[in-house]
């Protein structure tokens, strides 16, 4: 396997702060990489900074073979890296299709733009019974999966997900969990921030534990799932 | 009361020129949430820059033939004042506490008033700008001049091409992506730097549109020209709800309506004889946005938006 992300004692700080404290993970092709861990651990931080809307103050970061440390955010989308915000961020006042072409706004290709929104209906029909909405008339769960649409046109090497789940009802959380397998399943890779353990670790080839800024365990899903400190810290047993 | 149809001519004349310049502010403060203080002046330059180009043609040339030449390079210079400071002054202070900005914006304006007043040849009075040959024009009841003509199709064109461009352009979109969410916008591949730039060169290229309708109108170019009409634009802005470009044309257009009702009007009023006149239209103008401050802080023509948050 060949890593598509790399990232190499990542550092990054607000001010004198420093809210990612070196760590060091791989995303290969084809793979669900999962960061878990509390409030204030460094996961969104991180996937801000992978994204180019935070700049690290040390480490290496490789993307696809390109170093992305000091790249701006809107040329590391144009590499493939694909990143659907904490808290949807969808442009409420523009419509559910003007949201998706934004979407692909890097891309030139006119037909092949049309047929990736009109997948986008496929895998959320509810977007597309609602195209013509503004956006912001949407319930958090279709707020989430139009977030994810969005992050899916620019047709990503790489999708990051931060807490896809947040705020959603177990109903909603499900399906959205559903729509990452199944994306899994056609072969995206994804960088998948989850407060969501169990979820998250479910569906997860390799996971990583940040507390504090570090990553304190690494293993694959099920290890993770299966782990002892885990369970007690994240999956609520004791 | 036989003056009515002209007092209003003259209000909507006014107003679109307001309208024109508010155009800047609201762009601008709709993006970047800044208050451009130093709009003023970028509306001021474009009226040297017209005076510049006109001077540069050779004596007794065509009006009308002056006329894109002056168009011309009062967008030149508007749209380069614009982007030097945006570059210069505003860029670096991104980031940084709103109050920076601000102020260098009201430093800045001005800085580019003294600029004027020192460099360019005996601005030091007003200085003469040419008329529009024809007219006036009788239309019914009211008298227009060849500049009001000028101002007024200047106006509706340029509205109807930026309306246009904001709703069915990419970059019209990424606009308004950008106004909405910048960092998202930038997750989309937008570059948001560029989009900041281009709405303050948008908007300077309307105050310079108004600044030669200015020119043609009043007959004279003047370094202070830009504080207090810069400052009733402004307030055009806000009246119509900061951040709408349609607000900004019709927040205008309402406080040129108000402007001229009060100067010729409140005279009339029982206990205000006092207060009419000409002199008075500036107070008025501001009692109006004081007054729609307070009833509907959002603007007249404003929705308030909860995500504006």
């Amino acid at each position: 396997m060949t890593a598509l992300l790399e990232v190499e004692d990542l550092r990054v700080s607000y001010g004198k702060i420093e809210a990612v404290k070196g760590i060091s993970f791989r995303v290969d092709e084809g793979q669900v990489v999962t960061l878990i861990g509390t409030n204030g651990a460094g996961k969104t931080t991180t996937l801000r900074t992978l994204s180019g809307l935070l700049k690290p103050t040390g480490g290496r970061i490789s993307f696809d073979g390109h170093p992305l440390a000091g790249v701006p955010a809107h040329k590391i989308v144009a590499l493939g890296l694909a990143h659907s915000p904490e808290g949807r961020h969808i442009f409420p006042r523009l419509t559910i299709t003007e949201n998706l072409q934004l979407g692909a706004f890097l891309r030139n290709d006119k037909e092949g733009i049309a047929r990736d929104i009109q997948r986008a209906y496929d895998l959320f029909p509810i977007l597309g019974e609602r195209r013509k909405q503004a956006a912001g008339t949407l319930s958090g769960g279709e707020q989430q999966m139009l977030a994810m649409g969005r992050a899916l046109m620019s047709r990503p090497k790489l999708l990051m997900l931060d807490e896809p789940s947040m705020g959603l009802s177990p109903i909603m959380m499900q399906k959205i969990m559903e729509t990452i397998a199944e994306l899994r399943s056609t072969g995206t890779t994804i960088l998948l921030v989850e407060q969501n353990a169990q979820a998250a670790l479910s569906l997860a080839d390799r996971g990583h534990v940040m507390e504090i800024g570090k990553v304190v365990l690494s293993g694959t899903g099920p290890d993770l799932l299966h782990d002892e400190s885990v369970r007690k810290a994240y999956l609520g047993e004791d | 009361m036989h003056e009515l149809p002209q007092t209003l001519a003259n209000g909507l004349l006014l107003g679109s020129m307001y309208g024109l310049i508010a155009i800047g502010y609201t762009m601008v403060y709709g993006i970047v949430q800044l208050i451009n203080f130093a709009h003023g002046e970028v509306f001021m330059t474009g009226g040297f820059g017209a005076l510049t180009a006109f001077l540069m043609l050779p004596s007794g040339v065509s009006l009308w033939l002056a006329l894109p030449v002056m168009l011309l390079a009062a967008v030149l210079v508007s749209t380069s004042v614009a982007v030097l400071a945006e570059r210069l002054a505003y860029r670096p202070l991104r980031g940084s506490s709103r109050l920076a900005p601000l102020i260098t914006a009201i430093g800045l304006s001005i800085a580019i008033q003294q600029m004027v007043w020192a460099w360019y040849p005996d601005a030091k009075q007003a200085r003469t700008f040419p008329h529009l040959p024809g007219g006036p024009y009788e239309l019914g009841p009211v008298t227009v001049q060849t500049g009001d003509v000028f101002l007024v199709v200047a106006a509706v064109l340029s509205m109807l091409a930026l309306m246009w461009f904001v709703r069915s352009t990419r970059t019209g979109r990424a606009m308004q992506a950008t106004a909405q969410d910048p960092d998202t916008s930038r997750l989309m591949g937008i570059n948001t730097d560029r989009i900041i730039v281009t709405a303050f060169a948008i908007g300077a290229a309307f105050a310079a549109l108004a600044a030669v309708a200015h020119g043609l109108r009043y007959g004279q170019v003047d370094f202070r020209m830009g504080f207090i009409t810069g400052l009733k634009a402004f307030t055009a802005a806000v009246l119509g709800g900061i951040g709408s470009i349609q607000g900004a044309m019709l927040g205008g257009l309402a406080l040129g309506l108000a402007e001229a009702l009060a100067a010729g009007y409140v005279k009339f009023l029982p206990g205000l004889e006092l207060f009419g006149g000409g002199a008075w239209a500036n107070v008025w103008a501001f009692v109006l946005l004081i007054v729609v401050l307070l009833i509907r802080p959002q603007g007249l023509f404003s929705k308030l938006t909860a995500d504006r948050a």
